[in-house]
């Protein structure tokens, strides 16, 4: 069982109005700017569900540019997002959307765009308290959280790719709490999502990516 | 260790502790942390109170729904009037504790005390009653522990958020955790906080979540300043030596089990309550216009 400690109960100390609408919102966002690795430069939001309905009045739209700005959930500038967001050069659009059966009802899918022309899609779902579930990478059904050290691992579906992995972190002597595969279809396209008790080092990012059927490796610490 | 409020009063009279001192034990031991940096990080949350308490008062804050703003300067100034009916330190806990909401609505930094939607009551109210008996920082940071091991049996046991218990939950537990702090604040023993707690929680019981258009501002602000008032009432009669006579324990119990009886419209959607009147959907009617 997770332990909850006084912390947690006594905060997040976090921008207000919502922690799920604007904490949870921003995280979300986070994520999808750390695994994009550069500067983001155009991005649209999908928002589903409550997140539609209300999203002005709970900030989760400023909230969502404030965290594909790089911004914590504490920052007191998340209010001034879309000033920040026009003198960064950063073009966004939003878009209230029907929720889809089986979402969540704070869900958002983030479409980006880099500085260098790199693309993510993601999605999440805000699920109570500003925790977050990442439920969708480029097109793949996945589930993570981001609340722990997080390897994400892009690769094709051979054999041999998780052992490669887990001597990488054996190695560093990085214990892995979770680890999940995530594939559309055999010997296609997957994600190896990797939850670990330790920090992790970008060294391991190279040392991981010297395996020829890994394409990218995205790490959040 | 403890789970339950039970746990918590037979740790704190074996060893003769406080429920903060409990607490503490119970993070240094999870934690691995030491007393002075697990106070000084709760010192950090304390100041963010603080502010929090003061920028409503001092600033005109302005929502980004609209529905809320400058309520807190309003009762401040009948309190300083010598107006107040309920007295000094309670309109000024109301008056605080309903300033954080704005505060929290206008995106501003608060303290999630358990919630957004409820983080007014706790920082409002001991605030209002430092300022009344000059308090120490350190005890302050104290009674910040004490009212998360409250937070913390409730959060296990039952639950802290609007979506799963309604407003019971959010503000219920908000005050239950201040009503607490309160009677270790004032020298009253464990056990009295947690009468303090059941009485506070089994006040508000059933109270439903039903925010106006969907936002945290009405009817939230209000129910932080009413919230503030139940604590500090609460702890009065607990202080008094009136017991509660459902044990903590079984209050939480109950708490959870009414929050899983209401139906969703009543539970953080927007469709059932004061969110549901006419005057409340046209509210939210004229918020969607103005998109």
């Amino acid at each position: 069982m997770k332990r909850i400690s006084a912390f947690q109960v006594m905060g997040p100390v976090m921008i207000g109005p919502s922690s799920s609408h604007t904490a949870g919102a921003l995280r979300i966002a986070q994520i999808a700017a750390r695994i994009l690795k550069e500067t983001p430069k155009e991005v649209d939001f999908y928002l589903y569900g409550s997140f539609a309905e209300t999203y002005q009045g709970h900030g989760t739209d400023r909230a969502l540019l404030a965290g594909m700005l790089g911004y914590a959930t504490d920052h007191p500038d998340i209010r001034d997002a879309y000033r920040i967001a026009d003198e960064k050069q950063l073009t966004f659009r939003f878009f209230p959307t029907e929720l889809q059966e089986g979402m969540h009802p704070n869900t958002v899918a983030i479409k980006v765009v880099g500085t260098s022309g790199n693309n993510l899609s993601l999605a999440g779902a805000s699920i109570g308290g500003g925790e977050v579930v990442i439920t969708n990478i480029n097109g793949i059904s996945v589930a993570f959280t981001g609340e722990y050290p997080t390897l994400i691992v892009q690769q094709q579906d051979r054999p041999g790719v998780a052992a490669h992995i887990t001597s990488v972190l054996a190695g560093a002597g990085v214990n892995i709490g979770t680890i999940k595969m995530y594939r559309e279809y055999r010997g296609d396209r997957a994600f190896t999502i990797l939850e670990t008790d330790d920090r992790l080092d970008k060294e391991l990012v190279q040392q991981i990516l010297e395996n020829q059927h890994i394409h990218d490796v995205f790490m959040i610490d | 260790m403890f789970g339950s409020g039970k746990e918590l009063l037979a740790t704190c009279q074996n060893q003769r502790i406080k429920i903060s001192q409990a607490m503490i034990q119970r993070e240094q031991h999870l934690f691995e942390s030491c007393p002075d940096q697990l106070r000084n990080q709760m010192l950090q949350q304390w100041r963010v109170m603080e502010t929090s308490v003061e920028s409503a008062l001092n600033q005109s804050l302005t929502s980004m729904g609209g529905l809320i703003g400058g309520e807190a300067k309003k009762l401040m100034k009948r309190q300083q009037a010598g107006k107040a009916i309920c007295g000094d330190i309670t309109a000024k806990a109301v008056a605080y504790s309903m300033g954080v909401l704005e505060v929290n609505a206008s995106m501003g930094v608060i303290v999630a005390a358990p919630t957004a939607g409820s983080s007014g009551i706790l920082p409002g109210t001991l605030k209002a009653l430092q300022e009344e008996h000059s308090w120490e920082d350190t005890h302050m940071v104290d009674a910040l522990f004490c009212a998360s091991a409250i937070g913390l049996i409730i959060t296990e046991k039952a639950t802290v958020a609007g979506a799963e218990g309604g407003c019971q939950a959010e503000t219920g537990s908000a005050a239950a955790m201040t009503a607490a702090a309160i009677c270790e604040l004032m020298g009253a023993s464990p056990e009295v906080s947690l009468h303090a707690a059941a009485i506070c929680l089994k006040n508000v019981m059933g109270q439903v979540c039903d925010p106006i258009a969907g936002l945290v501002e009405a009817p939230c602000q209000k129910r932080n300043g009413i919230g503030a008032a139940n604590a500090l009432i609460s702890a009065e009669i607990a202080l008094a030596g009136v017991p509660s006579l459902i044990p903590f324990d079984e209050v939480v119990e109950a708490m959870g089990h009414v929050g899983r009886s209401l139906p969703e419209s009543l539970r953080e959607t927007a469709l059932g309550g004061v969110a549901a009147t006419p005057t409340g959907c046209a509210l939210k009617e004229k918020l969607r216009q103005k998109k």
